[in-house]
């Protein structure tokens, strides 16, 4: 799948697919997702809870929970198969070449060790840098990610800690190394907008003075305009849609797009009476339909989308813009 | 209603405050005082929906608690049509407990897991005596009407919901008790877009049907415009303001509330890429050590010396909005 313009891939995943066991029998979780990162874009994956966009994410680093696993699919990074690799391997990978920061930095911190140690880790295993070298680095770090008081810092607990700063440290580890690509999961839903905004802030700055490659998951389709070049929007296990961040909200070309961006209120708007929303429930994993995912809650659904699943194809000729759906075409044009 | 009357006020909070006694250290050898809630005061009118936003910690929730009595308050008064709720001992505040209902965010932990749905919505039923043994059933199948659940959810257990259906139980339990006023404590924070679409259209439609009165505690500032008759903003136990909505959106008086809205994104990339945000800096303040004079001015952007040594008053500029910061003071119109 060339890129229409040629840039380089950083990140290549195809088919990928994953299933987890469940009590009756194997279940499919990501059923045959692809996307691609190029060298210095922003990614944002976007899809409501279950739909697989943290999952996809875990595989490529080898952090899948039990009853888990991949069971097709190949993810190229840098001229490598991520999804072959040994545990030692990926070890080597993750936290150097790719740096990550989760959702919910309390877990993924360890609340009995100092800041300071934490941030060193990926220096000292990565790097092999001297402990004195990796503790001074580790204050430069803090500093770039915007925490007061960066050297004095170090010595503190996690708990000592607002939850923004926390957040901070994670990014701060997972910048520790110059990743290539940074795969940030959610990585401010859980904080205030005030503080939400300072780690956007912080992101975008680093982004422009280190050059990595993002890839951005969240459920917010507000956070990510203003900080992606393109998006993905994944449902039910599946990618419905990817296009460039402008064509996507200017033009979203899926029924579930199109559905969840007028569900969402504007601050710029007076208040609407009543909100559009999309009916039902996404389907379990296990128990979706036959055909296109998203045919029990399409309000434009018909007989074929029933029976057969839609594949990703460009929306018009060979544009980067890519949907999955029967219908497609007409609404571009009633759009038009 | 008589043309001539005005409309009385369904809540009337007067100088509400909520310090909660902390221990502190390995050993609880220190003691601190959390100034969770200090002396706000405001009305809530009958059939409007209060939104109250603010940051984490400010005491929103404790506001909410406090005001259903679910926390006893250090000061102030709650006046519920005229009667001071704060006075009141558990067993004359019962009646008052149906009228008043509380939804949270995660309704799993407030449903109990070996109820199946019916079970738990005709719990209330039975409890308050609200329809004889016989009716409680067609009751139950009507609440879940109601809230959009078709009659056969009353034989499911909570696991088997989805988090969407399970807000709509907490709904249809809240609202068996035939309540006039519900806090909506994050009610919809936890909810995926598309389903959360789905229950402000839903608490909309019962509001009108059943003429109810929300205070609505929120962190999304786009969902509280869309919902809310009035807004306020608190910030570390205070209101820093209170405004009709297109007041407080369209002509926001506090520097606090004028960074938050900067801090919204909007879903629409080009505006996003060109916007200029003034981006709050740093934290809140530990509410066990709340700046003297105006809270805010660690953190105000306008901050002269006056805010460092003196709080500013609770005043209205304008009818209806209220504002407690210096320089807005005499900014009235
Ligand atoms: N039972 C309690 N004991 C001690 N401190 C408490 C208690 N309940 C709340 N607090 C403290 O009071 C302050 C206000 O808390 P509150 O839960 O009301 O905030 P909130 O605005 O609802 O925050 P959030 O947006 O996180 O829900 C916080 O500092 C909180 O830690
Ligand atoms: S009183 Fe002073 S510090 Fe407080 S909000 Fe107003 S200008 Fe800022
Ligand atoms: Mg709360």
């Amino acid at each position: 799948m060339a890129r229409k313009n040629g840039q380089e891939l950083l990140l290549d995943v195809r088919d990928l697919a994953i299933e987890v066991v469940t009590r009756n029998g194997p279940a499919r979780i990501v059923d045959g997702i692809s996307l691609t990162v190029e060298k210095g874009e922003t990614l944002g994956v976007v899809g409501e809870s279950g739909c697989g966009k943290s999952l996809t994410m875990l595989s490529l680093l080898g952090l899948l929970p039990n009853k888990i696993s991949v069971i097709g699919g190949s993810a190229t990074f840098k001229g490598r198969d991520l999804l072959a690799m040994s545990h030692k391997e990926l070890r080597k990978v993750r936290g150097g070449e790719i740096g990550f920061v989760f959702q919910d930095p309390m877990t993924s911190l360890n609340p009995v060790v100092r800041i300071g140690q934490q941030v060193m880790e990926p220096l000292l295993y990565h790097r092999n840098m001297g402990r004195a070298e990796a503790r001074k680095r580790a204050g430069e770090l803090l500093k770039l990610v915007g925490i007061p008081g960066a050297e004095e810092r170090l010595d503190n607990y996690p708990h000592e800690l607002s939850g923004g700063m926390r957040q901070r440290v994670m990014i701060a580890i997972g910048l520790a190394c110059d990743p290539a690509l940074l795969i940030a999961d959610e990585p401010t839903t859980a904080l205030d907008v005030t503080i939400q905004a300072q780690i956007v802030d912080i992101v975008k700055e680093l982004r422009a003075k280190l050059g990595m490659s993002i890839v951005w998951i969240t459920h917010d389709l507000a956070l990510i305009a203003g900080l992606v070049d393109r998006v993905v929007v994944l449902y039910a296990g599946s990618v419905v849609e990817d296009a460039p961040v402008d064509e996507l909200y200017e033009n979203p070309a899926h029924p579930y797009t199109r559905g969840l961006l007028a569900s969402i209120p504007r601050l710029k708007d007076e208040g609407a009476e009543k909100l559009s929303s999309i009916g039902g429930t996404p389907p379990e994993p296990g128990r979706r339909p036959a055909g296109c995912p998203f045919a029990p809650r399409c309000p434009i659904a018909r007989a074929e989308c029933e029976r057969a699943v839609p594949a990703l194809e460009p929306v018009k000729g060979e544009g980067a813009h890519r949907v999955a759906c029967f219908a497609a075409g007409e609404i571009a044009e009633a759009v038009a | 209603m008589n043309a001539m009357t005005k409309t009385e006020p369904l809540l009337q909070i007067e100088g509400l405050t909520k310090h909660f006694h902390v221990r502190l250290g390995a050993f609880g050898e220190r003691e601190a005082v959390v100034h969770a809630l200090d002396d706000i005061s405001f009305d809530i009118m009958p059939g409007e929906t209060l939104s109250v936003v603010g940051e984490s910690g400010c005491g929103k929730s404790t506001a909410g608690f406090t005001i259903l009595q679910l926390h006893r308050p250090t000061a102030g008064r709650i006046r519920y049509q005229g009667r001071d709720l704060a006075g009141l001992d558990e067993k004359a505040l019962r009646p008052y407990r149906r009228e008043l209902q509380i939804i949270f965010q995660d309704p799993y932990s407030t449903l109990n897991p070996r109820m199946t749905i019916g079970e738990a919505i005709a719990e209330p039923i039975l409890f308050h005596k609200l329809a004889p043994k016989g009716e409680v059933k067609s009751r139950v199948e009507r609440l879940l009407a109601d809230v959009g659940l078709p009659a056969r959810f009353a034989m499911r257990y909570p696991h088997e919901l989805s988090g969407g259906q399970r807000q709509r139980v907490a709904i249809a339990r809240a609202l068996a008790c035939e309540p006039k006023f519900i806090v909506c404590d994050e009610a919809i924070s936890a909810l995926d877009v598309s389903i959360q679409a789905q229950i402000i259209n839903l608490l909309l439609e019962l509001q009108r049907k059943y003429g109810l009165t929300y205070l609505f505690i929120a962190h999304d500032l786009a969902v509280v415009r869309h919902i809310s008759t009035r807004v306020a903003v608190m910030y570390l136990g205070r209101v820093a303001e209170l405004a009709p909505r297109a007041r407080l959106f369209g002509n926001p008086l506090h520097p606090y509330t004028k960074a938050l809205l900067s801090a919204v994104p909007e879903a629409d990339p080009a505006y996003e890429r060109k916007r200029q945000r003034q981006i709050l800096q740093g934290d809140v303040p530990s509410p066990m050590a709340p700046p003297a004079g105006c809270r805010f001015h660690t953190r105000c952007p306008l901050a002269i010396e006056r805010c460092r040594v003196e709080a500013p008053v609770w005043r209205e500029t304008s009818p209806g909005h209220h504002v407690a910061c210096h320089l807005a003071e005499g900014g009235g119109e």
